[in-house]
């Protein structure tokens, strides 16, 4: 579904990426991680073209991203992404925000979006919440309509940002639900999250990354069980201590 | 100090020909009105899209917004209203500047309005650039990710916000290009403060001609400042900082 062949970028002489590779096949949760400026982000960005990369490829469902000649909205349009900090269009109500992408860029009916909207903001627990704007929302709630607005463009995968990050304590496991919900019914995802109790839970593989290299690629249960490299061994004590 | 106003000389007939000085106001008010609006709507325009080229991903576009701006921004407003007035119509085809020179009605406001609104069109570009720059980055990015173009994403998601969030500092670009327009009474455009030097010359009353212009401007002001305050409110968002709920 989503193959990563070979990418480097630089920004400027810095360089982000490194030969970075790796495929998700469709169905498969991976959790990406790694500590803070590892290139998490923009590994994640360039899978639907949000960042140019300057070699190597990327493919999804057969396209390449890349290529000249692509139709990035198209591609982009087919990729569900979340981010850490919602980006729910603030200016427009929830069923607006879940209706607007499906009427002017899927041509869907006004109706025809307002179902699928309302149909997929119960699914994430929030129909009582259709009329009211982004603003009035928890951090949680907001999330989770992000999640419904991306769904409703019916996306092949679905990327993660890390979408807990942004959040207190008490909201992030009403989102991680919904994501674990959306793995059981066989959603493509590619997460870039720290929440190793939903990567334990729910992820088929996880990719650790460091200084814009991926360097593990490794089934759960390798990496829970006895991650290869020091760095990460490292990131794990860290990061389960607390 | 005598301060003895005599307000009836308003009524009195002027000796232009044009009825009693209130009425030479009147007519100053009403294209200093018309220009300030015909400026400002060019204005907004202009400043929209040059603001939003000095946004876009394309370096050329931006830099052609930036140079724009830097001109005309380091211009005094009386050199350019010469320019438009005296240069541009020998820049433009021979027939055509024959025409704006010669044939085309009210010369002095055309080319007044034309003025103020490509000098406040700088003035607003910088405000739009800067409305869109406060915007989290994020908006942008998620706009692309469900597969709008660039150009919806400006229309639907940027813009929305960014017009928002400009409406303060455009209501004081706004009340600018009304006090701004008297410049053109340097071209000769009749607008208030030219009536209100005609009305010193031929009536005396210094202080009683200065006083009804002063009071005919700051309705002026009040009107604009309060139509903006109702656009204001008009598009608050709920659940916004200083939104309704
Ligand atoms: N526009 C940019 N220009 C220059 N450098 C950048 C830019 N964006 C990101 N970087 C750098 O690229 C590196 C990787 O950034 P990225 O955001 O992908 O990291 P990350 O792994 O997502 O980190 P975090 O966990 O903090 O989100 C960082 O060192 C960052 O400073
Ligand atoms: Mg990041």
């Amino acid at each position: 579904m989503i193959e990563i062949d070979k990418v480097s970028k630089w920004y400027g002489q810095f360089q982000v990426l490194t030969d970075c590779t790796t495929r998700i096949a469709k169905g498969e949760v991976v959790v990406v991680c790694g500590p803070s400026g590892s290139g998490k982000s923009t590994l994640i960005k360039c899978v639907n073209g949000l960042e140019p990369f300057q070699s190597g490829s990327i493919l999804v469902d057969g396209t390449s991203v890349g290529a000249p000649g692509t139709n990035l909205p198209k591609l982009r349009s087919r990729v569900g992404m979340v981010f850490q900090h919602f980006e729910l269009f603030p200016h427009l109500s929830i069923t607006e925000n879940l209706c607007l992408a499906q009427i002017k860029v899927l041509g869907r009916n006004a109706d025809e979006a307002r179902e699928k909207g309302l149909q997929l903001l119960d699914r994430v627990g929030l129909k009582a919440h259709a009329a009211k704007f982004p603003g009035q929302l928890s951090g949680g709630q907001q999330q989770r309509v992000a999640i419904a607005r991306a769904l409703a463009m019916d996306p092949i995968a679905m990327l993660f940002d890390e979408p807990t990050s942004a959040l207190d304590p008490e909201m992030i496991n009403e989102v991680l639900d919904v994501m674990t919900q959306l793995a059981a019914e066989g959603m493509t995802m590619m997460c870039v999250t720290h929440e190793m109790g939903f990567a334990r839970r729910v992820a088929h593989r996880v990719i650790f990354m460091d200084q814009g290299q991926i360097v593990e690629d490794a089934a759960k249960d390798d990496f829970f069980g006895a991650p290869r490299s020091e760095r990460a061994q490292q990131f794990l004590s860290k990061i389960l201590q607390h | 100090m005598d301060l003895n106003l005599d307000w009836g000389v308003l009524l009195q007939e002027s000796p232009t020909g044009d009825g009693p000085y209130w009425q030479l106001l009147w007519t100053g008010a009403k294209w200093t009105v018309a220009t300030a609006l015909t400026g400002w709507a060019l204005a907004l325009l202009v400043g929209s899209i040059v603001g939003v080229m000095r946004t876009l991903p394309y370096k050329p576009l931006a830099w052609l917004g930036d140079a724009y701006v830097e001109v005309v921004r380091n211009i005094p407003l009386l050199v350019q209203l010469f320019f438009w007035f005296f240069v541009w119509p020998e820049l433009l085809p021979r027939e055509i500047g024959l025409w704006y020179k010669q044939d085309m009605p009210y010369p002095e406001f055309i080319t007044a309005a034309l003025a103020l609104g490509w000098f406040t069109a700088a003035r607003v570009a910088e405000q739009v650039k800067s409305g869109i720059l406060s915007l989290p980055r994020g908006q942008k990015n998620a706009a692309l990710a469900l597969g709008f173009t660039l150009p919806q994403t400006y229309r639907l998601v940027v813009l929305p916000q960014a017009f928002r969030i400009v409406i303060p500092p455009l209501t004081s670009e706004f009340m600018n290009i009304f006090k701004n327009s008297a410049a053109a009474l340097a071209i000769g455009l009749t607008e208030l403060t030219f009536q209100m030097k005609q009305m010193v010359e031929y009536s005396n009353e210094v202080i009683v001609s200065i006083a009804a212009v002063t009071t005919i401007y700051m309705v002026m002001a009040f009107a604009v400042n309060r139509g903006m305050a109702w656009l204001e409110r008009k598009s608050r968002i709920p659940g916004m900082i200083g939104g309704g709920r």
